[in-house]
C-alpha cells in the first residue's frame, strides 16, 4: 500500500461520511426553515430551504398557546425524572442481587429475567392486565411504569460490570469492618458502579422522553399529555392544537397550519438537539454497551 | 457437635443472605408487574374478551379468534410484510453498517470523526413521532419538498406518496436505514476496533493494498460479530419497529397493503375496531412464535459464540 493509495481511501471515506452526515442533518434543517417560514408562501411553494418569506407566526401561535407546551414539559420532565431515578435505583439492586453467585436460587432469579427478553405477553395481554388488574389508564403511572421502569438487557449489563469490574476484596474487607449489606450497597456499589449507572440512567432517560406509546396506549387525559403526546396529537391533526390550547379566539381558519406543524415539532425536539453534543459521546457508548454484550 | 456446628453455620449463613432477598423485591415485584402477570392475559387469543366480564370471566371459545384472524386477508398481509421488511432489513444492516464502519474506522482526523458521528447518530437520537414529522416535511402530497421542488424541478407531475402503497417498501427502508446507520456503524466498528492493528502492519509491510487488507483481514476477522447479529436479527424476525411502521405512514388505510406488520395489526384491532379477539390471537401468535425463534437463534448462537448468547 502505498501514499497514494491511502489518500485515495481518505478522501473517498471522507465523501462518503460527508454525504451520511448531511443525510442525517438535511431533514432538520428543512423542518427549522419550514417553521420560520411565511405561512401562504409555504402553502403555495411547499415547504423549502430558500423560502421567499420569512415569518414568525407559528411561533406567535405557539407562543399564544405556550401553556399547551410548557405543561407537557412539565409531564415529560416530572416523568424522566422520577423514571430515571427509579430505574437506575431498582436496575441496580437487582443486578446487585444476581452478581451474588453464592446466593441460594441466584440461578432462578436470572433466569426469572432473562425469560421476560425472550417471552412476553404482548400487547393485548399486557394492555389488558394494565388497564384492568392495575386500573392505570388516565394516571401518571401509566406514563412511568408500563416496558419503560426496568429492562432486564440493561440488567445483565449491570450485572457484568458489578462481577467483573469491581474487585471482590473490596466488598469483604467492608463486610469485616461489619458494614451490613445496605450500607455497602449504598456506600460501595452505587458509587464504584457510576460508570454503567450513568449510561444506564441516560438511555433510560433518553427512552422516557421520547416515549408515545404509552400514552397512546393508556393516556386520553390531555393533563397528562407529554411533550411527544402533544407532538403525537398534532400530526394527527393540526387543528388539536386549538382544542388543546386555552386562547379561544383564533379559530381554526386563522390556524397557520402548514408553519405551525413545523414549528410544534421545532419546539419539541429543542432542548434534546442544544444537549446532545455535550452527551454524544455517552450516547454513543451507551448504544455501543446495550448493544454488544460482554 | 460437627452436625449442630454445620447447621448453625447455615442458619447464620441464612440470615446472611436475607438482605439480598430483601434487595431483590422492588424489581422482581415490577418483573412480576410488567412481564409475568401479563402472561396471565395470554388466554385471551381463546376467548371471547369483554372488559365487563375480565380475564377470568370471559367466554372460552376455543380455536375461533384464530380462525376468525385466518379466514381474512389481514393475516397474511401483516406477516408476510413482516417477515419480508426483516429479512431485506437484515441484509441491508449488514451491508450498510460493515461498509460505513470500515469507512469511518479509515478516517485519521479525530475532529472529522467526532463530527461525523455525532450527526449520523442524531437521527437515533429523536422518536419516531419527530420523525414522522420530518418524513412528512419531504412527502407531504401539497407542501412536501420532493413533489414542489424536487419533481416540479425535473418537470413531474406530483405524486400522493400518503396514498399509494407501492412507494412505502422504499420509502420505509430508507428511513429505517437513514435513523440506523448511525446505530449500525457502531455494531460494527467496535469489532474492528478490536481488531489487533500488527495485523495491518504486518500486511502493509508485505505490499497488501487497503482492499486486500479489508478481504483478508477485517472481514474474516468481523465474521463472528456478522453472524452474530444476522442470527439475533432472525430471531426478531417476528417483530417489528411499531413506532416506524405506525408513525412514518401517518396512519393511512391506504398504505396498509406494504406498512401493516403484526405489531400494527395487533394495535389497531385492539385499541381502534376494539375487535379484540382477533387482535389477541395475532398477539399470541406474534409471543409464542417470536419464542421460538429467539430461542433457535440463541441456541444458534451460543454454538457459535458462547459469550454473545442472551442464556
Amino acid at each position: 500500500m502505498n501514499f497514494a493509495e491511502q489518500k485515495r481511501w481518505q478522501i473517498a471515506s471522507h465523501i462518503v461520511m460527508a454525504i451520511l452526515s448531511a443525510l442525517a442533518l438535511l431533514p432538520f434543517i428543512l423542518l427549522i426553515i419550514s417553521s420560520f417560514t411565511d405561512d401562504r408562501v409555504a402553502l403555495l411553494n411547499g415547504y423549502s430551504y430558500w423560502p421567499e418569506k420569512f415569518s414568525l407566526e407559528a411561533y406567535q401561535y405557539i407562543w399564544e398557546n405556550s401553556n399547551v407546551f410548557f405543561r407537557a414539559y412539565g409531564v415529560t420532565v416530572v416523568v424522566t425524572f422520577i423514571g430515571v431515578i427509579a430505574n437506575v435505583g431498582l436496575t441496580s439492586l437487582t443486578a446487585y442481587v444476581l452478581a451474588k453467585r453464592d446466593l441460594p436460587g441466584v440461578k432462578i432469579l436470572n433466569f426469572l429475567v432473562v425469560f421476560t427478553m425472550l417471552f412476553n405477553g404482548g400487547l393485548v395481554a399486557t394492555y389488558v392486565s394494565y388497564v384492568t388488574i392495575f386500573g392505570i389508564k388516565n394516571t401518571i403511572f401509566a406514563l412511568l411504569v408500563p416496558n419503560l421502569l426496568m429492562n432486564a438487557f440493561m440488567i445483565m449489563l449491570v450485572r457484568n460490570y458489578f462481577e467483573h469490574s469491581i474487585p471482590v476484596e473490596i466488598y469483604e474487607s467492608a463486610r469485616i469492618d461489619g458494614a451490613n449489606e445496605f450500607l455497602i450497597f449504598f456506600r460501595l456499589v452505587l458509587p464504584l458502579g457510576t460508570p454503567i449507572l450513568a449510561t444506564v440512567g441516560l438511555m433510560n432517560g433518553i427512552a422516557y422522553w421520547n416515549d408515545w406509546q404509552n400514552s397512546l396506549h393508556y393516556v386520553d387525559d390531555k393533563a397528562l399529555y407529554s411533550i411527544q403526546a402533544v407532538l403525537n396529537a398534532i400530526n394527527e391533526s393540526v387543528s388539536v392544537l386549538a382544542s388543546l390550547g386555552t386562547s379561544s379566539g383564533v379559530s381554526a381558519a386563522d390556524l397557520p397550519s402548514t408553519t405551525i406543524r413545523m414549528a410544534v415539532a421545532v419546539v419539541g425536539i429543542l432542548p434534546i438537539l442544544i444537549l446532545y453534543p455535550f452527551f454524544q459521546k455517552y450516547f454513543a457508548k451507551g448504544l455501543m454497551a446495550g448493544s454488544v454484550k460482554g | 457437635m460437627n452436625l449442630k456446628l454445620r447447621q448453625k453455620k447455615k442458619k447464620r449463613n441464612w440470615k446472611h443472605f436475607v438482605p439480598y432477598y430483601i434487595m431483590a423485591l422492588p424489581g422482581f415485584t415490577y418483573l412480576l408487574i410488567n412481564n409475568y402477570i401479563p402472561l396471565y392475559g395470554l388466554q385471551l387469543a381463546f376467548k371471547q374478551f369483554s372488559f365487563k366480564l375480565g380475564i377470568s370471566g370471559s367466554q372460552w371459545i376455543a380455536f375461533k379468534n384464530f380462525r376468525f384472524l385466518f379466514a381474512s386477508n389481514d393475516a397474511t398481509i401483516m406477516i408476510r410484510n413482516t417477515l419480508l421488511y426483516n429479512l431485506f432489513w437484515i441484509f441491508l444492516n449488514v451491508l450498510i453498517g460493515l461498509s460505513v464502519a470500515i469507512l469511518f474506522n479509515e478516517i485519521v482526523n479525530k475532529r472529522a470523526k467526532k463530527f461525523y458521528q455525532t450527526t449520523i447518530l442524531l437521527p437515533h437520537l429523536m422518536s419516531m413521532v419527530v420523525i414522522a414529522y420530518l418524513v412528512y416535511a419531504y412527502l407531504a402530497p401539497s407542501t412536501g419538498f420532493i413533489n414542489n421542488t424536487i419533481l416540479a424541478g425535473l418537470g413531474l407531475e406530483k405524486v400522493n406518496w400518503y396514498a399509494d402503497a407501492k412507494y412505502w417498501p422504499f420509502i420505509l427502508t430508507f428511513v429505517h436505514q437513514w435513523r440506523g446507520v448511525g446505530f449500525g456503524m457502531l455494531l460494527y466498528l467496535s469489532s474492528i476496533l478490536g481488531i489487533d492493528s500488527s495485523y495491518y502492519e504486518a500486511a502493509t509491510i508485505d505490499g497488501a493494498t487497503k482492499w486486500q487488507q479489508i478481504r483478508k483481514i477485517t472481514l474474516p476477522l468481523v465474521k463472528p460479530t456478522i453472524i452474530m447479529l444476522v442470527i439475533l436479527g432472525i430471531g426478531q424476525i417476528f417483530r417489528s419497529d411499531f413506532g416506524l411502521f405506525y408513525q412514518v405512514p401517518m396512519n393511512q388505510g391506504a398504505l396498509y397493503g406494504t406498512t401493516q406488520t403484526i405489531d400494527t395489526y395487533v394495535y389497531r384491532a385492539l385499541m381502534v375496531n376494539n375487535n379484540y379477539g382477533m387482535s389477541a390471537a395475532a398477539s399470541f401468535l406474534q409471543s409464542v412464535v417470536g419464542f421460538v425463534f429467539i430461542v433457535t437463534a440463541n441456541a444458534i448462537v451460543s454454538k457459535v459464540d458462547r459469550k454473545s448468547s442472551l442464556f
